[in-house]
């Protein structure tokens, strides 16, 4: 494996056009985290790019649910691995377009829409390590702000959370090549061989 | 004397931060089978070293700490109710103490609750043991995994399955093929085959508490799910979807007694996080 290429979020077009499906890459700076409601409330409730607290410009929406310590009002991330990502899906083109994210993270990969909104404004798709909860919570630098906590509850709230050096892969990239849909096709031939015949 | 209580809170301790040791001695191993460097190798390195980790410093090794389920096997003439109370208690101390993850969500007013608790939640199912022990199986059932189970009824005329094991074992290769890399793997699948939908889904879930080198007692479930774990792999999958010749650690299947009318398969799959523990008490 060649050695990982190291971005910073938030990001420019440009960073992001130089990524390729399977570069492996690592990444530091901020992400945001979002889950099932707090895309239902972009895409419902519309809000203006002034009403939310954190800037998505450039920004890496992270389908995350994490578990936070509060202790003494402070809070802590104990685990901070990827939510299944195709929920989003209904969502995600639409949040793209209107508020100028670049990157997506989560884990399984993204449907048609999102690849066809990740080649139009130049955004990639990143595979973060599913179920590896422990190990990408040591990444987290600290918790920079949070918003809709009351309101959504600790998984479903927008975490602004600042990592350094948190490994992920490139599985759907600006080019609009997904590793997904390859995978799949691969899979698919033997599939077809294997349903076709009695077994051995 | 410890408390009940608190023996299900260490259960869940136990079960969410320290994944079985035959579940991770197969995932160390799967690790040198996938291609030195590629993105598959590396991800198993990295789920073994968040394996270690996570036991160490005794947090969650997901994040989604799960669906709790339990099976529990009561001695003669001890309370149901009163098992189920205790669950319940044990859940909220264990919610807040390890921590969990509330995951419990009213579908109606749309509220979690915040605890670990709700209506249903956890699912308890009960039996009497044969002895006088109480024994407690717990599975944390991740939500990603239990969205791709399947259940299917033979005939099928799309995958030209019929009633017979190779029926089954087109249901399961195409249940393998449809969740592709979405739900963590490499999986663990379990099958339930029988008379009803309800029977056949707690069947194939019950599977998924097996140990993964064990033998199935009937010879012919037992080749099947030789044969399914090697069939299964060779779709390519991978782990985590990256492509590669692990997708599945293992396949469990049994069955029930069906109706002449009736041939249901449940396919239930574990994420790689196949997290289980036992307590006797």
């Amino acid at each position: 494996m060649v050695d990982p290429k190291k971005i910073k979020f938030p990001v420019s077009t440009e960073d992001i056009k130089g990524l390729s499906a399977g570069d492996n890459v690592l990444i530091s700076g901020e992400i945001v985290t979002a889950r099932d409601k707090a895309h239902e409330m972009l895409y419902n409730e519309r809000p203006d790019r002034s009403e939310l607290p954190f800037d998505l410009e450039g920004a890496l929406i992270y389908h995350c649910g994490p578990i936070v310590e509060t202790k003494d009002k402070e809070h802590r991330i104990v685990a901070f691995g990827p939510t299944t990502s195709i929920r989003l899906e209904a969502y995600e083109a639409w949040v793209i377009e209107n508020y100028g994210v670049k990157g997506i993270m989560g884990k399984g990969g993204m449907g048609k829409d999102t690849l066809t909104a990740l080649r139009e404004y130049g955004a990639a798709y990143f595979h973060a390590i599913g179920g590896a909860a422990s190990y990408l919570a040591e990444k987290v630098v600290r918790i920079a702000d949070v918003y809709k906590l009351d309101e959504f509850g600790m998984p479903e709230a927008m975490w602004l959370i600042q990592v350094r050096d948190f490994p992920a892969i490139v599985t759907m990239d600006p080019s609009g090549k997904s590793l997904h849909d390859s995978i799949r096709s691969e899979s698919e031939k033997i599939y077809n061989d294997l349903i076709s015949n009695s077994g051995e | 004397m410890l408390k009940l209580i608190d023996g299900i809170v260490e259960l869940y301790k136990k079960a969410a931060t320290s994944l079985p040791p035959d579940v991770e001695s197969v995932i160390i191993d799967s690790a040198n089978k996938e291609e030195a460097n590629s993105s598959s190798s590396n991800s198993l390195k990295i789920i073994g070293e968040n394996i270690r980790m996570s036991r160490r410093e005794m947090t969650p090794i997901c994040q989604d700490t799960g669906i709790p389920i339990f099976f529990v096997q009561v001695p003669k003439g001890v309370s149901q109710r009163e098992i189920k109370d205790i669950i319940y208690d044990a859940t909220r101390k264990a919610t807040d103490v390890i921590p969990l993850r509330p995951n419990a969500v009213d579908p109606v007013s749309g509220i979690n609750s915040g605890n670990n608790t709700g209506e249903g939640f956890p699912v308890i199912y009960f039996d009497e043991s044969e002895n006088d022990t109480l024994r407690i199986d717990l599975i944390l059932k991740g939500g990603g995994s239990e969205n791709i189970g399947m259940t299917y009824k033979l005939p099928d005329k799309r995958l030209n399955a019929q009633r017979n094991l190779d029926g089954v074992r087109k249901c399961v290769i195409d249940a393998v093929f449809n969740a592709q890399g979405r739900a963590c793997p490499p999986y663990i699948v379990g099958v339930g085959i029988g008379a009803t939908k309800d029977q056949v889904a707690l069947l194939s879930k019950k599977q998924l508490l097996r140990k993964i080198n064990d033998r199935n007692i009937s010879d012919d479930l037992a080749a099947l799910e030789s044969s399914l774990t090697e069939e299964t792999n060779r779709l390519g999958i991978g782990p985590m979807g990256f492509g590669g010749v692990t997708t599945v650690l293992g396949v469990k299947a049994a069955s029930n007694h069906r109706h002449p009318a009736t041939y249901l398969v449940d396919v239930s799959f574990s994420c790689w996080a196949s997290r289980r523990g036992t307590l006797l008490w």
